[in-house]
């Protein structure tokens, strides 16, 4: 006998609908779902990924300084944020434009943070959905202290549905390696707290694959901070939506954290700065094309749902509107006036910033045709 | 001689000191096969392989901390923090660890380390991304402080940082990553804690770190027009700092503008600007001031990001300013 004799097998994924459209049933994670239900989940998934790749032109015809786009991820957030209940909170990395959506985030005001003329701005909690975090693994310690307000609230395991709160958090197979995601798993299990740790594993941390990260498997991470961790199927939106749920009801009833890694892939850049041709093989996109999130639920729908075309040409026509929409709102974005940069630096404006504020202000007074 | 980018004399500098002594080594995130997400880093993987080119886990703490450890076995590790702002999830390491090793051990272990990073504004990357905090590096007793201007100080500088027995945070500034310079072949190895002066002058002294130092020589040249003469300074090194070239040329032209792309509050001018009083007072011909940006978080929208920093028209409106006093 060796300790380091022993492989552990590749471990399951939980899948409720197949690549190929399927729908297969899990033992522990039966879905209830009309096929209306379905239909209205095809929708989210075609409208994020047309805004998703609207957002991609917009950057490219220089419209925004940059977009972390989603392609390829679109169940897996789809999937957790309609799992969400409107009390629930969910905090997302800068990559959760499939969350915004299904927390009714208008799309435009995530491009003005990716335009430039915001840095976030919207309300966290007029949505529940607080500002993409862009410093790696920090918003799941964030979501750690939130969970701690809900349980000092009293809003755990009281059995009453619109009451019973539970905390989603989003991070990446990348930030599976930072300090403070690991200290956000070692607190959340401590104190019992109700949060789903939602670790989308796109296998690639910008350049880095998932091995530079876990000799393990993610999920299996879970076990040693003492919580239950899973593997789904996150091209999968049947699956995250039944995991999530389950995931976010032992939350809400008082059974403490969960770990959830959705095995997906990032089909496009890590941003619109990145190049993966420098470092990943076409091969391996081909490959997840086959597996892709959005193809399988129609294929369900026409095959086995009998969905007639005019659904399809119907969800087409809206996608096309949105896309113009969000065209033209973007381009309407205007950038904020020069002295708004000394707002909000403090709750009053301190004396020394003041005196700044008044010279940059005689400053730009100084310029030809300037107060016209 | 060649045109080399900036980010073309990281990778060189870097090379020309792998190629030297095999115990340097570079470890970071993105470094290896991407190269970099900067791309100062590219080729080297290639060049020096796996053990010597390591691509980490993103975990900015495990970097420095397994750098620190590194060092402390005789390796000459040079680690990257890719946005110098992510210096705050490990500055645990570097203020309480790195910078104190020696102290602690009474002499009895070096930290010859240098950690170079990606800083400063002017690329729209926003409050988190675009900090310029050489100032918080140079508030740390312990830890040498760089910021190169030109590629050619880059590979020089790079060169004295490795060779340092003290931990060096080498500040790259990422608005000068495209920017272009003759590097000559052969060699390169500069000195820590020298300044050096850009444009001689006679009417002033204009201290500029990084990114400014074109600004101030930009608006050295419109002044200049104006029958204006200043001198600018590239402070290069803030730990040690180039005392000596400061306080001479400052006495010399009685007049000192310090632009400085930090928050106001405590930016590494405010500490010239002691200094300068201490020694020069009564050679000065007027207030000393710094031109810096206010103290907020940088904004990203480009007029408020180009409003904010210290630009060639502020630098001239100002200098033109109190030089007429």
């Amino acid at each position: 006998m060796t300790l380091h004799g022993h492989v552990p097998p590749e471990p399951d994924l939980v899948q409720l609908l197949t690549p190929e459209g399927v729908r297969v049933d899990h033992p522990d994670f039966p879905l209830e779902i009309t096929d209306d239900e379905i239909k209205s989940l095809y929708r989210d998934l075609a409208l994020v990924r047309r805004f998703d790749g609207e957002a991609t032109a917009l950057q490219r015809q220089g419209e925004l300084g940059l977009w972390a786009s989603c392609l390829g991820q679109e169940a897996a957030q789809v999937g957790a944020g309609r799992a969400l209940r409107s009390q629930d909170m969910a905090f997302p990395t800068y990559r959760e434009h499939g969350v915004a959506w299904c927390r009714d985030v208008d799309p435009v005001t995530l491009l003005g943070m990716f335009r430039g003329v915001s840095l976030g701005g919207w309300n966290p909690n007029e949505n529940n959905f607080n500002l993409y975090t862009i410093v790696l693994g920090a918003q799941t310690l964030h979501a750690v202290g939130y969970a701690m307000g809900v349980a000092r609230d009293g809003a755990v395991g009281t059995g009453e549905p619109e009451r019973d709160t539970a905390v989603l958090t989003f991070f990446g197979d990348g930030a599976s390696s930072q300090g403070d995601v690991n200290e956000a798993f070692i607190w959340a299990a401590a104190a019992n707290l109700p949060v789903v740790f939602y670790c989308q594993n796109n296998q690639w941390a910008i350049s880095e694959p998932v091995e530079r990260q876990s000799r393990v498997p993610l999920f299996q991470r879970a076990s040693g901070f003492g919580f239950p961790g899973i593997r789904i199927d996150g091209n999968d939106v049947l699956a995250c939506l039944a995991v999530s749920r389950v995931a976010l009801d032992e939350a809400r009833s008082g059974q403490g954290p969960t770990l959830i890694e959705a095995f997906t892939y990032r089909m496009g850049a890590h941003t619109t700065s990145d190049d993966p041709t420098r470092y990943r093989l076409s091969e391996e996109l081909e490959t997840w094309k086959h597996r892709d999130p959005i193809e399988r639920v129609r294929a369900y729908l026409i095959r086995e749902a009998g969905v007639a075309q005019e659904f399809f040409d119907g969800i087409e026509a809206e996608s096309e509107e949105l896309a113009i929409r969000i065209r033209q709102a973007c381009r309407a974005l205007e950038d904020p006036s020069p002295l708004s940069v000394f707002d909000q630096v403090y709750v009053e404006i301190t004396d020394e910033l003041a005196e700044q504020r008044s010279d940059y202000a005689d400053y730009l007074a100084s310029f030809e045709g300037a107060g016209r | 001689m060649a045109q080399l980018s900036y980010r073309e004399a990281v990778s060189r500098g870097i090379a020309q000191e792998m190629a030297r002594d095999e115990r340097v080594m570079l470890i970071g995130e993105d470094i290896g096969g991407a190269g970099g997400v900067f791309k100062t880093t590219a080729g080297l993987f290639e060049q020096f392989g796996r053990t010597r080119v390591v691509d980490t886990p993103i975990s900015e703490q495990a970097i420095l901390g397994a750098a620190m450890g590194a060092a402390m076995t005789g390796l000459r590790p040079i680690a990257e923090i890719m946005f110098s702002d992510f210096f705050a999830v490990c500055w645990d390491i570097v203020v309480n660890e790195i910078a104190k090793m020696r102290y602690m051990t009474n002499g009895q272990v070096k930290m010859p380390l240098v950690i170079k990073s990606g800083n400063g504004g002017s690329l729209r990357m926003g409050a988190q991304h675009s900090q310029s905090i050489e100032n918080w590096a140079m508030a740390v007793p312990g830890l040498k402080v760089v910021t190169p201007s030109t590629p050619l100080d880059v590979v020089g500088l790079m060169a004295a940082a490795v060779r340092s027995d003290d931990p060096v945070l080498f500040f790259e500034h990422k608005g000068l990553y495209a920017s272009k310079g003759e590097v000559p072949d052969g060699e390169i190895v500069d000195e820590l804690g020298k300044a050096a002066i850009r444009r001689p002058g006679k009417d002033a002294t204009v201290l500029a770190l990084g990114l400014m130092v074109g600004r101030a020589l930009g608006a050295a040249e419109e002044l200049a027009r104006e029958g204006i003469d200043v001198e600018v300074i590239d402070v290069r090194s803030l730990v040690p700092l180039d005392t000596q070239t400061l306080l001479t040329s400052i006495s010399r032209t009685g007049r000192l503008f310090t632009v400085e792309e930090n928050p106001r509050l405590l930016g590494w001018g405010a500490e010239i600007a002691s200094i300068a009083a201490d020694e020069c007072f009564w050679d000065l011909d007027m207030p000393i001031r710094r031109i810096t940006t206010p103290h907020i978080p940088l904004p990203s929208a480009d007029s408020l990001e180009d409003a904010v920093l210290p630009s060639v028209d502020r630098i001239v409106q100002d200098v033109r300013k109190g030089v007429s006093l």
